[in-house]
């Protein structure tokens, strides 16, 4: 019932009837990727000695934390009990909010989903958001609770909660172990029995959907297609729908994970073609291709653009590392349109740039990718959201930075993003989470009770969140409490700029927007923690936080009592010269307020603190 | 013509005590009194040569423990000394030595070989610091030496090594009392500081124990100066007491970044010859550089022209430890380079108008206030 890999290109011309595709819906750490290495390695699809952990995974950021970025997919050959060979193909996507509109699109690529719920902890934030999404793109869903094996698996309460909060039949859910192995067969006859086959047209104009694109070292940019109808095949020239742009397809393959050349891809298929492409900006996700020669009529409706909603600073620990941020950022931007920069130049911090992201997991990953794959030791500021500012002229601004901030006497009102967040908290943690909420100026929406778990739905400023939300979130639920959010519109809010005052001068990377009631409360917090950080000195420095002209929270590192070396002699000028060389190679790292220097890791930590 | 300073760097020790970041040696097997005494003087002869005929001011027996030199040893280098150079009439001769009772039976020897100034580790008039700080005396043992060398010597000076861990300043000032009362002219009095690639470095490390907070250490230094003061001991450098005219000329030569020879393992010279700073480091293995000098004539290992933006920093890092401060003509004349060109002249204004420096008769010193947090304020100044 299990067959071989093939060894050489496979077929291609499958009939539909023949092919699955479907994607695996999870909240992280439920199992997704170690049942989509289930399902690769019980089919044979990869011979056992090529098998890793998270096969789908591919960057090393990606394995280490348990979330997928960028779309993947493999096809699996998988001889069902009716006797057929099916070609199924798994569509992974990323489980993040941040990346919603990357897993709308790998979800419309496909026309089923296995929704995987770990059977001892239930729904969770995120199992929701992603469910949700599945329904939005007409999915057929089957429920599949993993972990079934663990002590702690109570398979009929999370049956009966994915009933109760999601509103699906659970009662034919598959239940398994993905790490045991344990009825992983039964997952592989859902996906032929209980998932559709795609439909399509082979006679009909080339259609398929472009579903990614990367950029591979070797072949240039790659593009992920699921195709609706015709065919794609080496050599035909292709037109992009969106702009009209023209190539010649040099390679058409599947993944089996490897990339594995064919003559040709069928409707209802998942590849990917190659066409001398030099960037990944020239393509478009979402866009339909179609052949030259003979177009489609329509295109397939798209998706819309995704927009940065946090932003912040990144600057270089090492002025002379600017250069090679530059081409990191540039690098990035290859393989992640999402992500947006701009130079900009800051007191502090020198030279740097200011990049929106999708979300603040975005932010951390790109961050982090930056630092890995590109060694650079950077600094980022506090995140902030972009705020509507409705200047007194009728024009309305968008303000991404807070030391951009205009003369707010020139400003009618401030609006401020809110989104609709999720969390799942058991009972005995459910005051602390709404008690955070309401610290937080949230509004409830919505409180019900699953079992022994509640489920708060909420309306908060984004603002509020992505200052240290996530943090208090875990620390006030011991870890229990899963989140999830949507954006939700903009509204009006008393807002003020903060400004931070090092030895009385501002230091901009440091200012930063709050709501009018929080604002003496978080200045004061900056303050002492930058009292904590910045090490004394010579010289005694004030610290204030400042709206506008007026103080409202004020700290004094004291001066240093005592520094001195005790010997000095003939035999330690040398040793000293050179200490104070580095010293001196140091102060290029510090930032000059007056006669105070101080050094940029005091705002690195102050930067990275969140509380 | 600058005089020179002549230090000799005896490397051996009978024991390594835990905070002891010199280069000192323990050798169980004994020493080769007779091999290391022809090699110090052969590299002594060395550079003499190299030199020509200068004046002499100062000799200082450093190590490791020169009390463990053998007395003929000192006074053929002594001698070799006169003959090289032109001794100043009132030559400044010392000799480090511990209040072991083996080595202080000695210090008549070492008088009668030229020396006519000690400097004695006491370290600390408290048995149980003495244990701590691994020496190998106790507190009657040093009164016992000080008492002994008093009479043998003219000058004498004596160390001890406060704030230390768990002591308080009440305590260090009824001990550092005692000491000041068996003090003749001199005294040095030093921190405890914890230095890479000692015992007390891994120890403190591992939290074995803390040294006193800053601020506190701050109000003993304080309190050292007081009772110092009160005894006619005035803080010339950083943690060395004087009476008037008693001042080591020896160290005071490195403080006014002066020239000297620096001979033997690990020695260190600095000579301004034709508008060139040398800066002369030796190999720091006795045997190597033993070895050598034999080959050789000199344990050299590192022989560089330092730049004059680099004379400057020295000239500035050893001169503001003094409570002369420093005098800029002499700074610039020392460093090849314009005291504007050393000094940051909005930080020397920032400096001044604080109160951590001040000009007294043209010369620039850093008050008391200023040389307690003088690693602090040098990177400031300093250009």
């Amino acid at each position: 019932m299990i067959q071989a890999p093939p060894d050489r290109a496979p077929m291609t011309d499958t009939p539909l009837n023949r092919i699955r595709n479907f994607s695996i819906v999870a909240h992280i750490d439920h199992g997704k990727s170690t049942l989509a290495d289930r399902l690769i390695q019980s089919t044979g699809t990869v011979a056992l000695r090529d098998m890793k952990e998270q096969m789908l995974d591919s960057m090393d950021i990606e394995r280490e934390r348990g979330i997928t970025i960028k779309a993947q997919t493999v096809r699996i050959h998988y001889k069902a009990q009716d006797g057929e060979t099916y070609v199924l193909n798994l569509m992974d996507t990323p489980g993040h909010v941040d990346f919603a509109y990357e897993v709308s699109r790998s979800l419309a690529a496909c026309e089923g989903s296995l929704l995987v719920v770990d059977a001892s902890q239930g729904v969770e934030a995120q199992t929701l958001a992603n469910v949700y999404q599945a329904i939005d793109a007409n999915h057929e869903i089957v429920p599949v609770l993993n972990k079934i094996d663990l002590p702690a698996a109570e398979p009929e309460r999370v049956k009966q909660q994915i009933e109760d909060v999601i509103g699906l039949d659970a009662s034919q859910a598959v239940e398994i172990s993905a790490k045991t192995g344990l009825n992983i067969e039964g997952v592989l006859e859902a996906i032929v029995t209980r998932l559709p086959p795609p439909t399509g047209d082979a006679k009909a104009p080339t259609k398929a959907l472009l579903v990614d694109s990367w950029y591979d070292s070797y072949l240039g940019v790659v593009i992920l297609v699921r195709i609706k109808d015709g065919h794609l095949r080496k050599g035909q020239k292709i037109r992009m729908m969106s702009n009209g742009a023209t190539y010649t397809v040099d390679q058409v393959g599947v993944f089996t994970p490897k990339m594995v050349p064919v003559d040709s891809l069928g409707p209802g298929e998942m590849g990917y073609l190659t066409a001398a492409m030099k960037t990944v900006a020239d393509t478009s996700v979402g866009d339909t291709i179609t052949d030259d020669r003979n177009p489609a009529a329509e295109a397939l409706p798209g998706f819309k653009d995704s927009i940065p909603v946090v932003w912040c600073g990144l600057y270089p620990v090492d002025a002379d590392d600017f250069d090679k941020l530059r081409d990191a950022l540039g690098k990035l931007r290859l393989n992640d349109s999402s992500f947006h920069y701009e130079q900009e130049t800051s007191l502090a911090l020198g030279l740097g740039y200011r990049c929106g992201f999708l979300g603040l997991l975005h932010l951390e990953i790109i961050q982090e990718r930056l630092s890995r794959e590109f060694n650079l030791e950077l600094i980022a500021t506090a995140p902030s959201v972009v705020y509507k500012l409705r200047m007194n002229s009728g024009e309305v601004e968008e303000l991404h930075n807070p030391a951009d901030m205009p003369d707010p006497t020139r400003i009618a009102a401030i609006e401020e993003p809110w989104i609709k967040a999720t969390v799942f908290v058991p009972d005995e943690h459910l005051g602390a989470i709404l008690t955070l909420c309401n610290e937080r100026r949230g509004q409830q929406v919505e409180l019900t009770y699953v079992g022994t778990r509640a489920m708060a739905v909420y309306r908060l400023p984004l603002n509020e969140v992505v200052f240290d939300f996530y943090d208090r979130l875990k620390s006030v639920s011991r870890g229990y409490a899963s989140f999830d959010y949507v954006m939700d519109g903009y509204a009006e809010s008393d807002l003020v700029k903060i400004s931070i005052l090092v030895n009385n001068e501002p230091v901009d990377a440091l200012s930063f927007m709050a709501h009018r009631s929080a604002a003496d409360k978080r200045g004061r917090q900056i303050c002492e923690k930058l009292k904590e950080l910045i090490p004394r000195q010579l010289f005694k420095i004030p610290i204030q936080a400042a709206i506008g002209g007026r103080v409202i929270a004020r700290e004094t590192i004291s001066a240093l009592s005592k520094d001195v070396t005790a010997k000095c002699y003939g035999g330690d000028i040398s040793r000293k010269r050179k200490l104070l060389d580095k010293q001196k190679e140091g102060k290029k790292k510090m930032r000059q307020f007056g006669k105070v220097e101080i050094p940029q890791s005091a705002f690195i930590a102050a930067l990275k603190m969140d509380a | 013509m600058e005089p020179l300073a002549l230090y000799l760097h005896w490397p051996f020790c009978a024991s390594k005590c835990p905070y002891c970041d010199f280069n000192s040696h323990v050798r169980e097997g004994g020493v080769d009194h007779a091999r290391f005494r022809a090699a110090l003087r052969r590299e002594l002869a060395h550079e003499a040569a190299r030199l020509g005929r200068r004046p002499l001011a100062s000799i200082f027996f450093g190590g490791g423990t020169p009390s463990l030199m053998e007395p003929e040893t000192v006074a053929a280098l002594i001698a070799d000394a006169r003959a090289h150079f032109d001794a100043a009439p009132d030559m400044e001769v010392t000799l480090e030595a511990n209040p072991t009772s083996v080595e202080t039976d000695k210090l008549r020897a070492f008088a009668q070989a030229g020396v006519n100034r000690a400097s004695l580790g006491v370290q600390s008039l408290d048995a149980e610091a003495l244990r701590f700080l691994g020496r190998q005396h106790d507190a009657p043992h040093a009164v016992a030496a000080l008492e002994k060398a008093r009479a043998i010597f003219p000058r004498l000076s004596f160390d001890l090594i406060y704030a230390r861990p768990g002591q308080e300043e009440a305590a260090w000032r009824a001990e550092l009392r005692q000491a000041l009362a068996l003090a003749a002219d001199h005294l040095s009095l030093y921190q405890l500081t914890i230095e890479p690639g000692t015992r007390f470095f891994t120890e403190h490390a591992r939290g074995a124990f803390a040294l006193p907070a800053e601020d506190d250490a701050a109000r003993m230094y304080e309190a050292t100066a007081e009772e110092a003061a009160r005894h006619g001991l005035a803080a010339y450098e950083v943690s060395n007491y004087a009476k008037p005219g008693a001042e080591s000329r020896h160290n005071l030569a490195y403080w006014r970044y002066g020239d000297y020879l620096g001979i033997g393992p690990g020695a260190h010279q600095r000579v301004l010859a034709e508008g060139e700073m040398h800066a002369i480091r030796r190999h720091r293995a006795p045997e190597e550089w033993a070895a050598r000098v034999e080959q050789h004539g000199h344990g050299a290992v590192e022989s560089t022209t330092l730049t004059p933006a680099e004379r400057g920093r020295e000239a500035m890092l050893m001169g503001l430890r003094l409570a002369e401060g420093v005098d800029p003509a002499r700074v610039e004349a020392r460093a090849g380079l314009a005291f504007a060109r050393i000094v940051d002249a909005a930080m020397l204004t920032a400096l001044l108008e604080e109160g951590y420096l001040e000009w007294v008769e043209g010369r620039l010193v850093a008050t008391i206030e200023g040389r307690v947090r003088l690693d602090a304020l040098l990177p400031v100044l300093l250009r």
